[in-house]
């Protein structure tokens, strides 16, 4: 038995054999062969287990992610049924007398590389696509297990190097437990993804996929960040006891559900969602959110062929409109670029995508694309209580620019005879330092903030949040960033408007007495932090936490910063 | 041999999903299917060779099919470039 520690990503107890979801060993070399007969038959043999196995998986797909989503497997079906791939690979065996996996290896790169070369980076992709199935052909003629997240059929925790969106989209969420990574943080997509699943999970343990093995148990401890591998029985009957804890702790929240979110001297605040898609309504309605603080529309743009409609994105706004009942959502325009690519809008790379061409400023730039998604949100908006809100913005004439497009759209509509809500909050996310720093004067403009933490902090502090040598400088708890956020409560009361926050730090325990005692008027956060936040903001005191607060601001570390909290909080 | 020539409608092109829509109408006849594209002619049933084209949105291209559902083929590829707006 052994114990390995990671980062606390998603909270809950998770006890299950491991399904490890590592790359498997495909290396063989060149080899004459005497028989090619037997040789090209054993090539059928696995075209055959590789075609049924992808049929599955695409009728799974289907199931799970509906057929549009589902076609690429099609066309992996195909790929294993080209006689411009296949033919030639028999003929190689049979002329050259080589093993089927050094020929089906040969004409394969042919392929990539002739895609690879292609001007075009949606074509370039298709290079993916054959390598997979390549791979999978490789492993049946190898002998060797490809691991399948979608075919999971028992319980488990799944174990991986990282987890993409595609890999979390394809787990059988009836199945997965709970799941471990070796690389990313509290805030990676992963572990994004496991908190709105509701999964327990513990990321960045850096070598769980080595010490792991398929099969074994694993106890994953999502709140306290460690992994148990092969447990002694009584570690296993103590975590039972743990997760019995946890369900019933869980049981008194949920008495929270339609409570409001008041402290113990009367101060009340608004506890409110981030959610990527309309699906994850369930989750806030489940957990009692007083609105969508976040509702990042990338979603709609992600994962795809083309630029969705303005049909698509009218329908899938009305959907959360509709859902959350006339409670506020805001929505956050298409925050894309840098990092997180598109490949059919064919983006150059850059050296430095956190500072690139992104979010605002690609809408800005590519008018099209924001257009249409602003009117599809004003269409929208007679469905419930919408607020928009640009990301990244970095100076007034951005934001001046964007609300002038968002107008220009408003009127055409109008004029064409379409309804549109009366009355439209439009704000901003402080998420620059350069935008912080001038809250007062964006405060006259805007109708409300939504502060950023995630990128706030990476910008203040230079510090890219995927670099793992520099994690250290992800510190929410700094005075500098404390300072920051108190800069934009301030600018938005003397102005009479709200400023909320989104980001991990709306719903972290260590950071709500300070947001409390600063004035914050919304926290956003993950649908499952909902309940917990508003037990911990029910005993606090607002007069105590502006005090706490008052005494970090003057603080020199982050350090001196959580222990004043844990000190005057008892946490 | 059946012929016929099509303009692309689809603002994306032929990408990966319509191109093995069209390999799989294509497999359902026994007759010998081609694609000519700007001075290539690649063979309907493989995908590899249909995607490796790259068609885009405006161009033209032409089908042709040989063997003894010649005419069938044609007809229904044409339907489905139509139906799926592919292609007129």
């Amino acid at each position: 038995m052994s114990l390995l520690k990671g980062i606390a990503a998603s909270s809950g107890i998770a006890i299950a054999k491991a399904y490890c979801l590592v790359e498997p060993d495909l290396s063989f070399s060149k080899k004459k062969i005497e028989d090619s007969a037997t040789e090209v038959a054993r090539f059928q043999s696995a075209l055959a287990t590789s075609k049924s196995e992808l049929e599955a998986i695409r009728d799974v797909a289907e199931k799970e992610l509906g057929a549009d989503d589902a076609a690429i497997f099609n066309a992996h079906v195909l790929v294993l049924t080209d006689p411009e791939l296949i033919g030639p690979i028999e003929e190689k065996i049979k002329t050259d007398q080589v093993n089927a996996e050094f020929a089906l290896k040969e004409m394969s790169d042919m392929f990539i590389t002739m895609f690879e070369q292609m001007d075009n980076a949606y074509m370039q992709e298709r290079a993916a696509d054959i390598r997979d199935v390549t791979k999978r052909l490789l492993s049946h003629l190898l002998g060797v297990k490809i691991v399948n997240p979608s075919m999971i059929s028992e319980e488990v925790v799944v174990i991986a190097e990282d987890l993409t969106p595609s890999d979390t989209a394809q787990l059988n969420r009836q199945f997965v437990k709970g799941f471990t990574t070796d690389i990313g943080g509290r805030t990676s997509h992963s572990a994004i993804m496991a908190r709105s699943l509701e999964i327990p999970a513990v990321v960045g343990t850096q070598e769980s996929t080595k010490l792991i093995q398929d099969g074994d148990l694993v106890i994953v401890d999502g709140l306290n960040g460690e992994i148990h591998i092969n447990p002694s029985a009584e570690v296993v009957a103590d975590y039972k006891n743990k997760q019995q804890q946890f369900e019933q702790q869980k049981v008194e929240w949920a008495k929270l559900v339609n409570e409001k979110t008041i402290t113990a001297d009367g101060h009340q605040v608004e506890l409110a969602a981030n959610i990527g898609t309309p699906e994850d309504l369930v989750g806030v309605v489940n957990n009692g959110g007083e609105a969508v603080g976040l509702y990042r529309t990338e979603f709609l743009y992600m994962g795809k062929d083309q630029l969705p409609t303005e049909e698509e994105q009218f329908e899938a706004y009305k959907k959360v409109l509709q859902g959350m009942a006339g409670k506020p959502v805001v929505v956050r325009t298409l925050d894309i670029g840098g990092d997180k690519e598109l490949s059919y809008l064919q983006l150059p790379e850059e050296m430095n995508p956190f500072l690139g061409f992104r979010a605002i400023r690609l809408c800005l730039e590519e008018q099209d694309i924001f257009r249409t998604q602003l009117r599809a949100l004003l269409r929208a908006s007679t469905f419930g209580n919408l607020k928009i809100m640009f990301p990244m913005i970095a100076t007034l004439g951005e934001f001046r620019q964007a609300k002038a497009i968002l107008e220009e759209e408003k009127q055409e509509l109008l004029a064409a005879g379409t309804e549109i809500a009366e009355h439209i909050e439009v704000g901003i996310m402080v998420e620059i330092p350069s935008t912080a720093v001038q809250a007062d004067v964006f405060a006259k403009e805007v109708d409300f903030f939504s502060i950023g933490t995630n990128d706030l902090i990476q910008y203040t502090f230079a510090a890219d949040r995927m670099n793992e040598r520099v994690s250290y400088l992800y510190q929410p708890y700094n005075p500098a960033i404390l300072r920051l956020v108190k800069m934009v409560i301030d600018a938005a009361h003397k102005e009479g408007k709200w400023a909320g926050m989104c980001g991990e730090m709306a719903g972290d325990e260590i950071a709500v007495p300070l947001l409390i005692g600063l004035g914050l008027d919304e926290f956003s956060m993950s649908a499952t932090s909902i309940l917990p936040a508003r037990a911990q903001i029910k005993k606090l005191k607002k007069s105590d936490m502006v005090e706490l607060v008052n005494e970090a601001l003057q603080m020199g570390t982050a350090e001196e910063v959580v222990q004043a909290v844990k000190e005057r909080t008892g946490l | 041999m059946v012929e016929k020539q099509f303009k692309v409608t689809d603002k994306a092109g032929i990408h990966a999903r319509p191109a093995a829509m069209l390999v799989s109408v294509a497999n359902k006849f026994v007759s010998d299917v081609n694609l000519d594209y700007g001075g290539k002619n690649v063979n309907l049933k493989s995908i590899l060779g249909v995607m490796s084209l790259g068609i885009g949105h405006g161009e033209t291209f032409k089908l042709n099919a040989s063997g003894a559902d010649e005419q069938d083929a044609i007809n229904e590829l044409a339907k489905t470039l139509k139906t799926e707006g592919l292609a007129e």
